[in-house]
């Protein structure tokens, strides 16, 4: 029983940083109905930007926590105005070599400035105790991490279905040219939708930062399952990245403790698989109308 | 208050409007009538800024709209009635009446629209896609009158309702028009375009063939039904 609370609640977590990234690609993807291949990248620079700020400038976690991702979504702004824009009027195949490619120079970049090795960073002092709940204990960090990650994701679903700017975004994403002609000049969002986007991955990098590793491939792994998360969820969908991610956090945190090894490895895939063939539009996605 | 001079507008290499040029008075209430294909959408579209591949001139209250896009036409008064109704599914039916910014001189305040409107206001909360086809089309009139438009392009907005809705469509029409709302409307239903409107354009293979008054309408009726293909 403990086991499974522990499991239960590391499964949170994981679902946490799934949801926050699926989230962003969600937001991202619906606006400009570009797959940002270069999210776990930002999340990377995120975890990064946490490590610098300490290093290079001695704030602490408390600060890193919105100045990086505030940093990253103006970095996000100016990489969409420069090149992200350009994807709406090309083939598909140029978002994958465009944004993979982003991918790699990202990383390179910090790999040729600090290095492949792993940096670490400690957890923030007020955060480094437990938590007891009757005869359970949770690590404190861990669990501020799951909190933190509902909030988030909580603030933008009422940002997106409470506000005006939420609504015109809604608007712009289920029907561009008919909102256009409505008054709304939908060019101008992209710029900060995307940036919000990148913001949020850079968000989850620095809640990881304490947790895992800081090194300039960590996203390279992560992902590939958000991905998974975002097939299954819907493309798109903001609920069905939500729920996914924290769904498949939970199943495979379970599949570890409870099934042989290579079983919480596939899962999340074996489960995309089905979907997609059982409901291509995703758990939670409209089927496309005819435009 | 709309002047196209000499529009040509296709697809491709095919082309669909063959030097269009049509008026449209401050007040006046100016249908489009043609059969299927005519091209009438098009010309619509043209006139939104939603169809590209166009040569000619259109002028709004005097401005020439060159290549201007679309949402800086309707904030210039163009108020966009699609044939599809554009009701939207993740957007609630108050949600859709507020999406537009107010861009003419005269914006329905909400509590008027829902007063002509009880319907919307009953379903108010609703995803608005969800509505009926007739409560739609209420929809898309009642979010261009609240944005205070001052030229309406509707197409087709009779298309598929029963004659009451028709009816209730005639009166908004015309009520939005006492208030100095110009309308241009495409409608196939010759008797009602005569109930709401002053002048008739035909559109046929591309071309604007006649030009009619109401008396020529009632005069003429079996040449026009035949024109248009009914
Ligand atoms: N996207 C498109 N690509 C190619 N041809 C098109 C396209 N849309 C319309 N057309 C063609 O252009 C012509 C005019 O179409 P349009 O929709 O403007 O006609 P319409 O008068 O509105 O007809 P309806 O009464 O059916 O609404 C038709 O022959 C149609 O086949
Ligand atoms: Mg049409």
């Amino acid at each position: 029983m403990a086991n499974f609370l522990e499991q239960t609640v590391n499964g949170l977590v994981n679902g946490g940083f799934y949801a926050m990234l699926a989230l962003g690609l969600a937001v991202i993807f619906g606006m400009l109905k570009v797959v940002n291949f270069a999210h776990g990248a930002f999340y990377m620079l995120g975890a990064f930007g946490a490590y610098l700020c300490l290093r290079e400038l001695g704030l602490s976690f408390w600060w890193a926590l919105p100045l990086v991702p505030v940093v990253l979504g103006v970095l996000g702004m100016g990489l969409e105005r420069a090149v992200i824009h350009r994807l709406t009027r090309l083939d598909p195949l140029y978002n994958f070599l465009l944004t993979f490619g982003l991918t790699l120079i990202l990383q390179d970049l910090v790999k040729w400035r600090y290095g492949v090795s792993a940096n670490p960073y400690e957890v923030p002092a007020a955060l480094r105790g437990t938590l007891r709940a009757g005869s359970f204990e949770f690590p404190a960090y861990r669990v501020f991490v799951f909190g933190f990650a509902v909030l988030a994701c909580a603030a933008v679903w009422w940002l997106l279905t409470r506000t005006r700017i939420g609504m015109v975004v809604r608007a712009a994403t289920e029907r561009p040219e008919l909102t256009g002609a409505l008054g709304i000049d939908v060019a101008r969002w992209t710029t900060p939708v995307f940036g919000f986007g990148v913001a949020l991955a850079g968000l989850a990098g620095v809640l990881a930062a304490p947790m895992q590793a800081v090194n300039p491939l960590m996203g390279a792994d992560l992902i590939i399952v958000v991905f998974a998360v975002v097939v299954i969820g819907g493309l798109g969908s903001i609920l069905g990245s939500v729920a996914t991610g924290f769904g498949v956090g939970i199943a495979v945190a379970w599949a570890q403790a409870y099934a042989p090894p290579v079983v919480a490895q596939v899962l999340v895939f074996v489960v995309m698989a089905a979907v997609l063939l059982w409901r291509p539009a995703g758990l939670f996605g409209r089927e496309e109308t005819p435009a | 208050m709309l002047r196209v001079d000499r529009l040509s507008a296709g697809y491709g290499e095919a082309t669909v409007l063959r030097d269009v040029s049509l008026q449209v008075a401050a007040g006046e209430v100016v249908t489009l009538c043609g059969r299927n294909g005519a091209g009438k959408t098009t010309l619509l579209r043209a006139i939104m800024g939603l169809h590209r591949q166009v040569q000619g001139r259109i002028e709004l209250l005097g401005t020439d709209l060159g290549r201007l896009p679309p949402h800086r036409r309707a904030r210039l008064g163009l108020g966009w009635v699609p044939d599809d109704r554009g009701a939207y599914a993740t957007l609630s039916v108050a949600e859709s009446l507020t999406l537009p910014p107010v861009v003419g001189p005269e914006p329905w305040p909400l509590a008027r629209v829902y007063e002509v409107f009880p319907a919307l206001y009953a379903r108010r909360g609703a995803a608005a896609n969800t509505l009926s086809g007739g409560e739609q089309q209420m929809l898309a009139l009642a979010r261009v009158l609240r944005m205070g438009a001052r030229l309406l392009l509707c197409d087709e907005p009779t298309e598929g309702l029963s004659p009451l809705l028709v009816g209730q469509i005639g009166t908004i029409l015309r009520e939005a028009r006492t208030h100095g709302v110009t309308v241009l409307l495409v409608e196939q239903n010759l008797h009602f375009a005569t109930t709401v409107a002053d002048r008739h354009y035909v559109l046929a293979e591309g071309r604007i063939v006649e030009a009619l008054d109401n008396d020529d309408v009632q005069a003429r009726e079996h040449e026009l039904l035949s024109y248009l293909g009914i």
